[in-house]
């Protein structure tokens, strides 16, 4: 079957789906193509399961907590029990609903979606084989939205007990023993979900120290958190085979050592889909491993454009769907560019990460002169009320010395990335210190140490 | 009846779009098989597309200057019988990008008037440098691009020089936009804009090959000056006493001629390389690619066969391709194929060039402009010569400092003794 469309998408994940609904939105005749369900990395094998699973673990966690003497004052006679088969159904039940939510949304946009793995012939021409036959699809404009996936070691192959982040969110039971080799996001992330599930967990990291992409202060009460919960994590160490059950790796003094796991978690990093779909055949330009793109997401050929994780870092669902949206309005014909000032990035570790723009070290790298204010959530009444105040947690404010705009915001202690929202509006506004000082924030809310924050820059914090 | 959708093919060279040149035939023509419905132009070429069929068009997907992708329908025929196609058949919409916006008339602005907006108030001046985005919040810059005002130079009133929609507003009701589009304005104003041209199309093909060729072949210069006083002699006696139907004969063929003897005498320069294969590939005949600016940037026609050629011929197929080329009506064949080529900068003037040799071959000829000097001859006579400089570039993996002197010295004797070219 010969299909034609003005805009042809690949890739339904939160970069492509977000395209072809605005393409959708504004009368753009355009067709999908995805070969698994709607929804990407993200919502399918990604950002959403292992959300759920990390609040399930964090409930389990918590209510053990109130067994035996109790906490709070509220107690369990006994030890809650897990079953987490009902755990994992309840995850995919979320992933189901965001799943059917999304190819609605395509539906009522008139986008036609096509199941099938695409493979280009040119540039604006490609093949999908679905269950029906064939389709050959010939578009005016493309967009590449396919998205990235973890990368392997080729002496940790995936496969069997060494699992990458995809099959440790649809495990059946939880491992005794789980090596996780690499403590960057991800990897800490699901790390320390099952260890309150009830895993031993122990991580192998080559780099010297946890999440090397965030600032040493931001990720201490991460270290401290693990060095509490007994969780052994080998600096410097590199992992070298796995062989029956048990990794190899050199540790930091360069001797030999092995450790036994049940199942093997490998987080080294994610590379972008460039192969196997005739990307060969288009005549873009690449930069590195990825497809170049210019602030309009133009790829060197003309009317095909990328977005997503196949065009870099961040890979980040958020920036694909910011791209996915630029581009479907310029192919109507609107202007855009893609130009954020920042891009928040969040890690769903305990406690959570949230860095927006630059440190006082990365700015002064540019030549700018800085002043920092830090409110810790100690001194904040609502995160003592829900126990965040604990664990060394922090809110950072970076703003110019000479003019007071703010370069970059971070902060960390439970519940910070429902703060991103704010902080990254500051940075797009190009608010100064005086701005965020003269926002009245609620009291109690864990943001009223975003205003402290300020003032302290400003050298007059109340509450410290 | 039945729809036939005539697709772009496969031109070729790893070719996947094509642009519309010419359109010959409307929406509602009868026509016959092998008629020429269109002309695709590829960056090497146009390619008339005859119809592969009789009948009816039914309607054509785009005008002239539209891209096309190979395997997409350029024409759908109405014929008889089944065709080619069901019936779904989405028109992509041809010119469907906005047309730029028409400039305002380039004419009084009053300097005075304008003067408040076109120098820039540094009001709360924003710190740093100018190289840094304007603070500015997502709508108003949003406002700003689709109004087309570089927002840097906006001035901003609010806290930091942060600019707000009311200091937007009152710029472009000021003329502003217009100040910045004309730059006119009191005095002498700075300008900011950078122009970011895509490199498409033949630009980026000449850019692909010229940095294959720079990168990969070592190159080395040789430059003599040759006297072409004989030869310019011989040159205005042919034309003076040439054939209706002979060509009026420039420099150019005498030095192709010259070249030819050359590559005879000295095989190895008439050669490509390949270094894939550790090959040098020794070519019996000689096709001479003569470099040609054209509107589309630079072309190499080729003159094919020049051992087979007498002068007259030589300027006849010589000005035939390059009118080609020119025209963009250069077939395939005719833009690929030489051996070696020469590159002609003469009329524009240049002492010397040092030309990128037309990769894989080995070796390129470049000519210089004739000048009038004084000369010594016979070590003591002072006499004045018409003297042209020859600018060559080798590739010394193949050709030798020593061949290529020897390869010029025997073309500058060739010109020298023009009666040598016809033996």
């Amino acid at each position: 079957m010969d299909m034609k469309c003005k805009l042809l998408v690949i890739g339904a994940g939160p970069g492509g789906y977000v395209a072809a609904i605005r393409a959708g939105q504004l009368g753009i005749d355009t067709i999908i193509v995805e070969a698994d369900r709607a929804g990407g990395t993200c919502l399918i094998r990604g950002c959403i399961p292992s959300k759920a699973l990390i609040h399930a673990a964090d409930k389990y966690k918590t209510m053990a907590a109130h067994a035996g003497d109790g906490h709070l004052g509220i107690s369990l006679t006994e030890n809650p029990v897990l079953d987490f088969a009902k755990t994992m159904d309840w995850k995919e039940g979320i992933v189901d609903r965001l799943n059917g939510g999304v190819e609605a949304l395509l539906k009522k946009a008139k986008v036609r979606q096509i199941k099938g793995w695409a493979k280009f012939k040119d540039a604006k021409t490609c093949e999908v084989d679905t269950q029906s036959g064939p389709v050959t699809i010939a578009a005016e404009h493309v967009i590449l939205a396919n998205g990235s996936q973890p990368t392997e070691l080729p002496f940790l192959p995936f496969g069997g007990d060494v699992l990458s982040s995809t099959e440790a969110l649809t495990l059946t039971e939880v491992p005794e023993n789980l090596v996780v080799v690499g403590a960057g996001y991800i990897g800490l992330e699901l790390g320390i979900a099952y260890s309150k599930l009830g895993s031993k967990v122990t991580f192998i990291e080559a780099d010297n120290r946890i999440l090397a992409s965030y600032d040493k202060e931001l990720t201490a009460p991460v270290k401290q958190w693990l060095n509490r919960h007994d969780i052994t994590v080998h600096l410097g160490a590199k992992a070298s085979g796995w062989k029956g059950n048990s990794l190899s790796y050199t540790d930091k003094d360069g001797k030999e050592q092995t450790i036994a796991a049940d199942k093997l978690l490998v987080t080294v990093g994610r590379r972008p889909n460039t192969e196997g779909w005739g990307l060969e055949t288009m005549a873009v330009d690449m930069d590195g491993q990825f497809i170049k793109i210019d602030n309009q997401c133009r790829t060197a050929m003309k009317n095909v454009w990328a977005i997503g994780d196949i065009t870099g870092e961040p890979m980040l669902a958020h920036r694909a769907s910011a791209q996915g949206e630029v581009v479907a309005e310029i192919i109507a014909g609107k202007k855009r560019v893609f130009n954020p000032n920042a891009i928040a990035a969040v890690c769903f570790t305990d406690p959570e990460i949230i860095a927006v723009g630059q440190s006082a070290e990365e700015a002064k790298a540019q030549g700018i002169d800085t002043v920092v204010g830090k409110f810790p959530l100690m001194a904040n009444g609502r995160a003592l009320t829900m126990e965040a105040g604990e664990g060394g947690g922090f809110i950072r404010i970076t703003a110019r010395k000479d003019n007071h705009v703010i370069v970059g915001i971070h902060g960390v202690g439970p519940h910070v990335s429902e703060l991103s929202g704010e902080f990254a509006l500051a940075l797009e506004m190009g608010a100064r210190l005086e701005d965020i000082a003269d926002t009245i924030h609620v009291h109690p809310t864990m943001t009223e140490s975003f205003a402290e924050a300020s003032l302290a820059a400003l050298g007059h914090a109340i509450h410290i | 009846m039945g729809q036939y959708y005539y697709k772009l093919p496969d031109l070729g060279e790893g070719m996947v779009e094509a642009e519309i040149a010419e359109i010959h035939v409307k929406v509602g023509d009868m026509v016959t098989e092998d008629q020429m419905l269109i002309d695709m132009m590829t960056d090497k070429a146009t390619v008339e597309m005859p119809s592969p069929v009789d009948g009816k068009i039914l309607s054509i997907k785009g005008n002239p200057g539209d891209m096309i992708a190979v395997g997409s329908a350029m024409v759908i025929i109405e014929v008889e019988g089944a065709g080619n196609a069901d019936d779904e058949a989405a028109t992509p919409e041809a010119g469907a990008e906005t047309a730029p916006e028409a400039k305002p008339e380039p004419t009084p602005v009053s300097p005075v008037k304008a003067a408040p907006v076109a120098v820039p108030t540094p009001a709360p001046v924003m710190a740093g440098t100018t190289s840094e985005k304007p603070l500015a919040s997502p709508a108003v810059r949003r406002q700003a691009l689709e109004a087309d005002v570089d927002l840097s130079q906006v001035p901003g009133t609010g806290p930091a020089g942060r600019i707000s929609h009311q200091d937007l507003e009152d710029f472009i009701a000021a003329g502003g936009r217009m100040a910045q589009a004309l730059n006119v304005g009191a005095g002498r104003q700075k300008r900011t804009a950078i122009e970011e041209i895509p490199v498409i199309g033949i630009r980026r093909k000449i850019a692909a090959r010229m940095e294959l060729s720079k990168r990969t072949i070592p190159h080395y210069s040789y430059v003599e000056e040759i006297d072409v006083t004989e030869v310019e002699k011989l040159r205005v006696f042919l034309n003076e006493n040439r054939n209706e139907d002979q060509p009026k004969l420039s420099i150019l063929p005498f030095i192709m001629m010259a070249t030819l003897k050359g590559m005879e005498k000295f095989p190895d320069c008439n050669s490509h390389y390949d270094p894939e294969n550790s090959l040098v590939r020794k070519f019996a005949p000689v096709h001479l690619g003569i470099a040609s600016q054209t509107p589309n940037g630079l072309m190499v026609p080729v003159v094919s066969h020049a051992e087979t050629r007498d002068i007259w011929d030589m300027a006849t197929e010589m000005m035939r391709v390059s009118a080609a080329a020119r025209s963009g009506k250069a077939k395939r064949e005719e833009l690929s194929g030489s051996t070696v080529t020469i590159t002609s900068l003469g009329r524009i003037g240049g002492i010397v060039t040092t030309p990128v040799i037309n990769y894989p071959e080995v070796c390129i000829i470049g000519v210089n402009k004739i000048v009038a000097r004084p000369m010594v001859m016979n070590g003591t006579d002072i006499q004045i010569r018409q003297m042209m400089n020859l600018s060559s570039s080798f590739d010394h993996r193949v050709v030798d400092g020593y061949v290529a002197a020897e390869l010029i010295q025997f073309i500058k004797g060739a010109l020298e003794q023009p009666a040598t070219l016809f033996m």
